[in-house]
Parts: C-alpha cells; sequence; structure tokens
C-alpha cells in the first residue's frame, strides 16, 4: 500500500474528515483507480476502527466521526465509480420488521456495512414482508438484514423470509438480529445468519457471501 | 415551571415506601404510605397479534392473570399493582386493547372476592403516534386511537394511566449515538417537554372523566436507551448518566400536569421526580432482569413505593408460568422491605443504605440515583426559570457530581470517559442563554425532515 493510502486509512480512522477528502482528491488527480482508493485506503480505515469498537476500545460517537470522514471522501468517488459504472461487490437492504419501529441497532448494522463498502439500501422500520422483496429484486440484493426487538414482531422475521422465498429470491442472504433474536431462531426461522451485535454484522456478511 | 422547591429536601426523607402525598386506590391500597406493593408487568410469548390470534391472545392474558393473582393471594401480599402495558396492535386497535383489561379487570375481581386481594390496574397503552414517519403527534388515525384506548381501558376500571412517550425521540435517538448533549437537552427540554405538556394535558381530561388517576410518564426511549448502549458499550456510562438527570426534567410535565403517581417504573429519573413532587414512584431493579440488564439493581429499590418486574414473557419456567413465578420474587422482594419500614426509621435507612452503597460505586448511573444525588439534581431544577435552563442544570449537576465522586474513588469511571464529562460540560457551557435562540440554533443542526415542527410549537 502506499504512503499516501496509509494515510488516507489514517485520516479516515481519526475521524478527520478534511484530511481524508484531502488526500483522496489528490490520489484521484494523480490518476489512482477510485475503487482502489476506496477498497485501499478508505476500507481498511475503516476496519481498523470496527476492529477497535468491537474490542470496546471506542464508542459509537468515535466510530460516527470515522464514518463521518469516509462518506465526505465518498462525496467525490462515487460519481467518478458511477461514471465507470462500478457499484459496490455487494448490496444489502437493511430494515426493522412489520409493526416494530426500533432502529438504532438497525442503523448501526447499515453504518457498519457501509464501512466494509457495501452498499445499504435502508427501509426504515416497520416494514412490511413485500417491501423487503420489491427492495431486494429492484436493488439486486445480496444480502437482506431484518432487525426486531419486540417478541411481537419476531414473526414478521419469519414470514419476510417465506416472502421472499416465495418470490423466488433463494440466493440472497438473509442476516436477523435484535435483542430477543438468538441463533437457535435464525436457524428455526430459514435466516442464513444471526448477527448477536451491530460490530460483530460486517463478519457476518462476510462469511455468508463467501460460503 | 409548576414545582420551585423539593417535597423532600433531605437524603434520609427520600427512601422506600413513604412518600408525602401517598395515593389511596379504590380497593384501599395506599401507595407510598408506608409499605412497598409488587407490581407485576408482563407480555406475551414469541406470537403476532391480530385479529385470528386474539382468541390465543386472550387465553394468554386469562393465564396471566389468574396464575398472578392466585400467587399473591396464597403468599399474603398486602396488595398486588398490575401494569398492563400493550404490545403496538392492542393500541392500533383499541377494542382489542379495552378487551384485554377487561379480562384483568375480571381476574383482579375474582381474586379479591375468593381471596380478598387488593389490587389496582395499571394501563399503559404504546405510544404509536411514531407508527407514522415523521410523527404526527396531535392529531391523525394512531393520535385517534392511542387517546381511543386510554378512554376506553379508563371507562372499564384501569385506575392508572401512563405512557413512555416518545415526543422528542425523533432527535434524541442521533443524539444519543453522537453523544450530543445539547441535541438531547433540545429533545428532552425543548420538544419532549412541549409534547408532554400537549399530551398530558388531554389525558387528565379522560382521567377527570371516568374518576382515575394519572401516574406518570416515562422516559423510557430517551433513558433507557442510554442506559441499554452504554451497557452494551456503546456509549459512556458517563454519558447515559448524564442523560438521565436530563430525563427527569421531561418526566416531571406529567406531574406539573395532574399526574399524581406512583410514575412509572422504566423511569430511573423517578427519586429526583419524588424528591420534587414528593408523590410515589414505582421503580424495577435487579428483578426486572427478565426484561433487560441494568447496572441499578439495588439502588432502584432504594426510594421505590411499588417494585416492579418491567415485563417477562408468559413462558413456562419450572417454578410456573413466568409471571407468577416473577410475582413471587416481587412479593419477597417487598416483604423484606416492609419488614425494615416495619422495624422502624433506623432499620429501613440501614436496608436502604445497603441497597445504595452496593450499587453506587460501581457505576456513574447507579451513583447519581443515590438520594443525596437526586435531591442534588432535584434542587437544580426546582431553582431554574424553565424548562430549558433546568435541563441544563440538571445536566451539569450530575457532571460535577461524578466528577467530585470520582475524585475521591466514590465512583468507578474510566479514564476514557472522564473526557466525556468535559466535552459534555463544553457543550452545555456554549449553549446560548435564551430558549429561543437555543431553538434556532438547533432548528438549523438537527434533521428537522425527522419530526413535524409545527406539533412541537416550533414553527
Amino acid at each position: 500500500m502506499s504512503e499516501a493510502l496509509q494515510q488516507l486509512s489514517a485520516a479516515v480512522e481519526k475521524g478527520n474528515r478534511n484530511e481524508a477528502k484531502r488526500i483522496s482528491q489528490m490520489l484521484i488527480d494523480q490518476g489512482m483507480k477510485p475503487l482502489d482508493i476506496v477498497e485501499q485506503g478508505l476500507v481498511p480505515g475503516m476496519a481498523v476502527v470496527g476492529e477497535k469498537f468491537k474490542k470496546n476500545e471506542i464508542f459509537v460517537p468515535e466510530m460516527l466521526i470515522a464514518a463521518r470522514a469516509m462518506k465526505e471522501a465518498m462525496l467525490l468517488l462515487e460519481p467518478l465509480l458511477v461514471k465507470a459504472g462500478i457499484k459496490p461487490k455487494y448490496t444489502a437492504v437493511i430494515g426493522t420488521v412489520q409493526g416494530d419501529l426500533h432502529d438504532i441497532g438497525k442503523n448501526l448494522v447499515a453504518m457498519m456495512w457501509k464501512g466494509a463498502n457495501i452498499g445499504v439500501v435502508d427501509l426504515g422500520t416497520n416494514v412490511p414482508a413485500e417491501k423487503f422483496v420489491a427492495a431486494a429484486k429492484e436493488h439486486n440484493a445480496n444480502i437482506i438484514g431484518l432487525s426486531a426487538l419486540l417478541t411481537t414482531t419476531m414473526p414478521s422475521m419469519k414470514s419476510t423470509i417465506a416472502a421472499l422465498k416465495a418470490a423466488g429470491l433463494t440466493g440472497v442472504k438473509v442476516v436477523i438480529g435484535g435483542a430477543p433474536i438468538t441463533q437457535d431462531y435464525a436457524n428455526e426461522i430459514g435466516a442464513d445468519g444471526f448477527a448477536p451485535d451491530a460490530a460483530s454484522a460486517v463478519d457476518v456478511v462476510r462469511q455468508l457471501v463467501a460460503a | 415551571m409548576k414545582y420551585t422547591s423539593l417535597a423532600l429536601k433531605r437524603p434520609d426523607e427520600l427512601r422506600f415506601g413513604t412518600a408525602p402525598k401517598p395515593l389511596t386506590t379504590k380497593r384501599g391500597m395506599t401507595i407510598g404510605g408506608g409499605l412497598v406493593y409488587p407490581e407485576l408487568n408482563f407480555t406475551l410469548p414469541a406470537m403476532l397479534v391480530n385479529a385470528a390470534t386474539m382468541p390465543e391472545v386472550c387465553r394468554h392474558y386469562r393465564e396471566i392473570i389468574t396464575g398472578a393473582a392466585l400467587r399473591a393471594a396464597e403468599l399474603e401480599a398486602p396488595g398486588l399493582v398490575v401494569e398492563f402495558e400493550t404490545v403496538p396492535p392492542m393500541t392500533e386497535n383499541p377494542a382489542w386493547g379495552i378487551e384485554l383489561t377487561k379480562i384483568l379487570l375480571d381476574g383482579l375481581e375474582l381474586a379479591h372476592a375468593k381471596h380478598g386481594l387488593k389490587s389496582v390496574l395499571r394501563i399503559t397503552p404504546n405510544d404509536t403516534r411514531e407508527m407514522d414517519r415523521p410523527p404526527r403527534m396531535r392529531s391523525g388515525q394512531f393520535w385517534d386511537c392511542m387517546i381511543e384506548t386510554f378512554d376506553g381501558c379508563a371507562a372499564a376500571g384501569a385506575e392508572l394511566l401512563s405512557i413512555e412517550s416518545v415526543g422528542g425521540k425523533e432527535v434524541n435517538d442521533e443524539a444519543l449515538m453522537a453523544c450530543d448533549i445539547s441535541q438531547v437537552i433540545f429533545a428532552l427540554c425543548t420538544m419532549g417537554v412541549r409534547d408532554m405538556r400537549f399530551l398530558w394535558t388531554e389525558l387528565d381530561k379522560i382521567a377527570k372523566k371516568h374518576h382515575v388517576q394519572l401516574a406518570g410518564d416515562s422516559a423510557c426511549g430517551f433513558g433507557n436507551t442510554a442506559m441499554v448502549l452504554a451497557e452494551q458499550k456503546m456509549i459512556p456510562r458517563t454519558f447515559a448518566a448524564v442523560v438521565r438527570a436530563v430525563t427527569a426534567v421531561r418526566s416531571l410535565v406529567a406531574f406539573e400536569c395532574g399526574a399524581v403517581g406512583p410514575s412509572k417504573d422504566c423511569a430511573y429519573e423517578n427519586p429526583i421526580l419524588k424528591a420534587i413532587t414528593g408523590y410515589p414512584m414505582a421503580m424495577e431493579g435487579k428483578t426486572a432482569a427478565c426484561a433487560h440488564l441494568s447496572p441499578v439493581g439495588n439502588i432502584a429499590a432504594a426510594t421505590c413505593d411499588t417494585w416492579s418486574n418491567e415485563s417477562v414473557q408468559n413462558i413456562k419456567l419450572l417454578g410456573g408460568m413466568a409471571p407468577t413465578c416473577y410475582v413471587e420474587q416481587l412479593i419477597y422482594d417487598c416483604r423484606l422491605m416492609n419488614q425494615a419500614l416495619a422495624d422502624g426509621p433506623t432499620a429501613a435507612l440501614l436496608y436502604q443504605k445497603w441497597m445504595i452503597n452496593s450499587d453506587a460505586r460501581l457505576d456513574p448511573q447507579a451513583f447519581i440515583l443515590k438520594p443525596v444525588c437526586a435531591i442534588a439534581i432535584a434542587e437544580a431544577i426546582v431553582r431554574a426559570p424553565n424548562h430549558y435552563d433546568a435541563g441544563k442544570a440538571a445536566a451539569l449537576t450530575a457532571i460535577r457530581l461524578l466528577r467530585e465522586a470520582r475524585s475521591v474513588d466514590a465512583v468507578k469511571i474510566p479514564e476514557r470517559e472522564v473526557v466525556w464529562l468535559d466535552t459534555m460540560e463544553e457543550a452545555i457551557a456554549a449553549l446560548p442563554a435564551s430558549e429561543s435562540e437555543f431553538i434556532n440554533q438547533m432548528l438549523g443542526l438537527v434533521d428537522t425532515t425527522k419530526f413535524v415542527a409545527k406539533d412541537y410549537e416550533l414553527a
């Protein structure tokens, strides 16, 4: 990795958005491929942040500052990626299932996935099964993230997975999470993965898409 | 600000089982009158609630109340508070919430007739206004259904009205994740206070119409979200502790609008409210681990007048159905507190000291619930000329208390959390003196697409 890319990673890690933008622009001007800037500069920086968070070395606000630095740099890079026809390797559709309004956990997972350069379509809260199906088709999703915090909305995860299968979306990997959710429940309803917390959501997806 | 002085000025006056303004229920339970009562709450196992499942839902609630009331009678509980906290479909379909209220009241009536068990039912409909995005806080289908649920349940005989209202949560969620204390104050003391004033004025009309009581609100979606995030190590515990102090300003508004307690169990800001208002309070701690973990298991009981389990699913445990098991646990917790009260103030204060000291040093969130801290925060609130200033004063007092306590090793705060005390203090110091200026500043900073400014009198 070049020194400039290392500096870019460090800028993201420290949440220094001005520096992240400056280095990204410099690398663009030097003719580096935008995807290389993302994958070799920004993503490794966020990966370090994710690891620190997983080890309880930093708090969410510190992670948010890093994510913001990456986002600012992406504002420069995204138009170039679009122009070159390059999309993130994986796209995830995420939402809190029907009847449930909790969204903090879901938002955190979305942020972690974005930091790993996964394209994220956030459908919000109280999302009916048919909306997940439509979004998965529209965005050609590889991953569906379902969140629930209530025992009375957990069954909506099952019906959402059934709707995805009924729509023929059998290749999409479904990851579920939320306070009352367990691996056993994920197995029971046919989910492909269970993320016990936001920090592990990236690893779970990486394992699933690599399988 | 309605309250300009404290009902309880000394830490030794702020204790469990006694409140200067106790509440006597229709069945003759005097809450805050020298006894702590168990308060049972419960929910369904994993299942959908819809028209097709309603017969099964009714069966669950019948089973819950029959088992729990019988066990309470067998253990000779002096009384039982039952909280029916609905799940959203029961508020969206008021007839369902009302039907289940009647089932619970029938069960309690039967236990009274057969065994002489005194009881009272608290109804806590969901604040379903947030089902709309952005939420409509003062009109619309969700508002109408929520009010209809309150009205119907009160008419059916639910004697205590409560809610975990969500006004301001649209801003607070992000403020918590960013640990932005200025936006927390905006969410709680500007948006929350305005919403509470409107909501609780409406609830007061229902209470008066049906001759029932306004019990109180909870900043659950605010302070408890912070507590859970801190427990998961997502945000600093110091931040969650300071947020807790600020939540008292918002929850106080229910009392300014006529609430008489017992305020909601999950409102860990209740010790501060008890010091200000003198009304009885519900609390939850170690016996609520079935619903959520917390760092305040013992100290939460130090000032309670009802003692709750927050919520437990109706599932089978080895001892019986979970609500029956939990009513037993609550009753034994209360027996111990009531024995201490019966042995006189010295015994009660010694038991309270153990509750306090076993938790307070280990977590800043526990520390600020110490009666001496609750009174200091309460004092800062009542001295403030308005809710905005009260929010700032509550936060600054909590920061000062935590910093002083850490300096003498009275509370454990890791080094990496101390910096957050400085960050919060600096942020508050930079806030404008007037609320109108503060509102203008905040409206330029927060995501205004997430709420309807008009519903908060901000447009």
